[in-house]
């Protein structure tokens, strides 16, 4: 029994775990790993073939069996797609609003989550049902009458202040999304309260309790919103399409759907532009694997 | 008002209220955001939901009209619902089955376990409308390498997104290739199920897969849970994927419609657009939010009240 409750003696556990299952430890290993990488292929095969049908000729999208390494491959589709797609413009226009929806929306997320967590005031805990409950609300509740805000402020059209970008840009500065404060929230409820009490103690105001105590605590989330957040405005289709009325403020996502109405029947240009809009999404995921593991998982967590 | 303050105030400390200041003054951005993009938005649309409202004349009063008139006149109204229930019908559990059994298969102390939850997570990060081009393309009919593969193996081609029997499923496969978010959430949720449970287990003889029935699945119940919430939100609200891919089979609502072949991919969402966007009837599509509104409500209501019965919490 004392060896049970040892920690250390867990591999051997293991061992015996194995030797307990009805089938040979190798078959079954055999099994698991053979339907991980029967699996692995069909997740990869679409993404592989959005590439390789990019740098196909016309004739060997249409061939059977199917071409999978074009020789040579057709580098100039892409830059025939970028002619027609202007990915640069969308680009731009996209990290227009991108920008500053990232730093907005870490800074007032983090802001409220402060004031929801850090303080404790009166009525705080139900103020907080009302931040969770409007995420059970459907975008296209608000969509409407929101809509006709922003035209009788005049924030829609290009020749409009922020380029007709506020729309997109304004609510991330305004508390930053409900499930950015809730996050926020989660991660601050664990850091001890003494030490907001000694800072206190110390005279500090709550600014820079906020700014200098806490905010460095809390670079992991932090970085979590930056990153769900840009993500958010790369792939965001519903607002830009509402809100966006001229092909020079289109965003990536917008500006793809615009290539598929124009030249929808070019499969190899239509992968050309999915590969070029994809790309850095997945040089993102590159660079900050664990940020995005981690931060799926968190979201999980609570639950 | 004058009087709750004068009932609040003698309760609260002097220390009670800095408190109050405070956190008023870190919550007034979202309290700004709160009151102008949603509160007033939502009162707006409620008043909305019951006139006849083009943007060019004033709304006119007709009372419950819009709603009666979706739920017993409108045809397409009833096309709409069909479609997205029958679409969460499948999605959703298809898509926690799928989403589970890969979570189990990453879990059992494989190697290399990195690259494959990478490989199941990438396709999850695609934005949405380069996956749906790309799944148009995948979908295609004469040449698309779905069909090339059925015809690999025997099977006849499927028209996907032009036979309207055949464009829904489309959109469950290609949102079945996007629960890698999920298989993270259920991955962490599997690692944190104390090891001794399992010993526990096996001491008692349980095999592997008893072990699965009885300790796993049981403290996964509340990650399913969530996931089956969030899913059930989303697949009410699904947009994107009908817009891109229904403009293929071309539809029957007029020139340059997205609603796919018969209106098969006429998504409630996409009808709440096209009404609220192209027909610029504000009214009926504000009753249409409300409605969806009151379903998401509801469904979410019965979840959790189911949730009591099969969902486990703690056993830790």
């Amino acid at each position: 029994m004392n060896r049970v409750l040892d920690p250390k003696p867990r591999s051997a556990l293991v061992f015996t775990r194995n030797s307990l299952y009805r089938v040979p430890h190798y078959i079954s290993r055999i099994a698991l790993y053979g339907s991980l990488v029967f699996l692995s292929f069909i997740f990869l095969v679409p993404l592989f073939w959005m590439v390789t049908s990019a740098l196909k000729t016309q004739s060997q999208l249409f061939l059977w069996p199917p071409v999978w390494i074009p020789d040579p491959p057709q580098w100039q589709n892409f830059y025939e797609a970028l002619t027609l797609f202007p990915f640069t413009t969308y680009i731009s226009n996209t990290l227009y609003i991108a920008i500053p929806c990232v730093l907005g929306s870490t800074l007032s997320s983090s802001f409220a989550a402060y004031g929801f967590s850090r303080i404790d005031w009166p009525g705080r805990d139900k103020m907080f049902a009302i931040v969770l409950s409007t995420l059970l609300l459907p975008f296209a509740v608000t969509m409407i009458p929101l809509y006709l805000v922003w035209i009788n402020v005049g924030l829609i059209g290009i020749e409009t202040p922020l380029r007709g970008f506020g729309p997109l840009i304004i609510p991330s500065l305004l508390g930053g999304g409900a499930f950015n404060i809730f996050l926020c929230r989660q991660f601050f409820m664990t850091i001890p309260n003494e030490l907001s009490e000694a800072a206190r103690m110390d005279g500090c105001s709550e600014f820079r309790i906020y700014w200098q105590v806490i905010m460095p605590l809390a670079k992991p989330v932090l970085a979590t919103i930056s990153l769900f957040t840009f993500l958010g405005v790369w792939s965001d289709f519903l607002g830009p399409l509402i809100y966006l009325n001229s092909i020079d403020q289109f965003t990536v996502s917008i500006g793809l759907r615009q290539f598929q109405f124009e030249h929808g029947a070019r499969y190899d240009y239509m992968m050309a532009a999915s590969t070029v809009t994809t790309l850095p999404i997945l040089v993102l995921f590159f660079f900050a694997q664990r940020t995005f593991i981690q931060g799926i998982a968190l979201t999980g967590i609570k639950s | 008002m004058a009087s709750t303050a004068r009932i609040a105030k003698p309760k609260l400390t002097r220390a009670q209220w800095q408190k109050l200041k405070w956190g008023l003054i870190f919550i007034s951005p979202w309290l700004l955001g709160f009151i102008f993009l949603t509160l007033y938005p939502m009162t707006a649309s409620l008043y909305y939901s019951f006139t006849d409202y083009d943007v060019l004349r004033p709304p006119e009063w007709i009372g419950f009209k819009n709603y009666t008139t979706f739920l017993t006149e409108d045809n397409l109204a009833l096309t709409a619902i069909y479609n997205t229930l029958f679409y969460a019908a499948f999605a959703v559990p298809l898509g926690i089955l799928v989403a589970v059994t890969l979570a189990l298969l990453l879990n059992a102390k494989v190697k290399g376990l990195a690259f494959f939850r990478s490989v199941f997570f990438i396709p999850s990060i695609v934005p949405v409308v380069a996956s749906a081009v790309l799944w148009v393309w995948l979908f295609s009919t004469r040449s698309g390498l779905i069909n090339l593969g059925l015809e690999a193996i025997g099977l006849p081609k499927v028209a996907w997104l032009s036979d309207p029997a055949w464009t829904k499923p489309a959109l469950i496969i290609m949102s079945l290739w996007g629960v890698g978010g999920s298989v993270v959430i259920y991955l962490a949720g599997l690692q944190d199920i104390p090891q001794s449970l399992y010993e526990a287990a096996m001491i008692d003889g349980a095999n592997t897969w008893q072990q699965i029935r009885n300790i796993t699945i049981p403290l996964l119940t509340p990650q399913i849970f969530f996931q089956l919430v969030l899913g059930l939100i989303g697949a009410f609200q699904v947009f994107v994927q009908a817009f891109i891919l229904g403009s293929i089979g071309g539809g029957a609502l007029g020139m340059g419609n997205e609603a796919g072949p018969a209106n098969s991919l006429l998504f409630y969402s996409l009808y709440l657009y096209f009404n609220a966007f192209r027909f610029f009837r504000m009214g009926y599509a504000s009753a249409m939010a409300w409605m969806l509104f009151i379903i998401t409500l509801m469904s979410t209501l019965i979840v959790l009240r189911s949730s009591r019965r099969w969902v486990h919490y703690g056993g830790m």
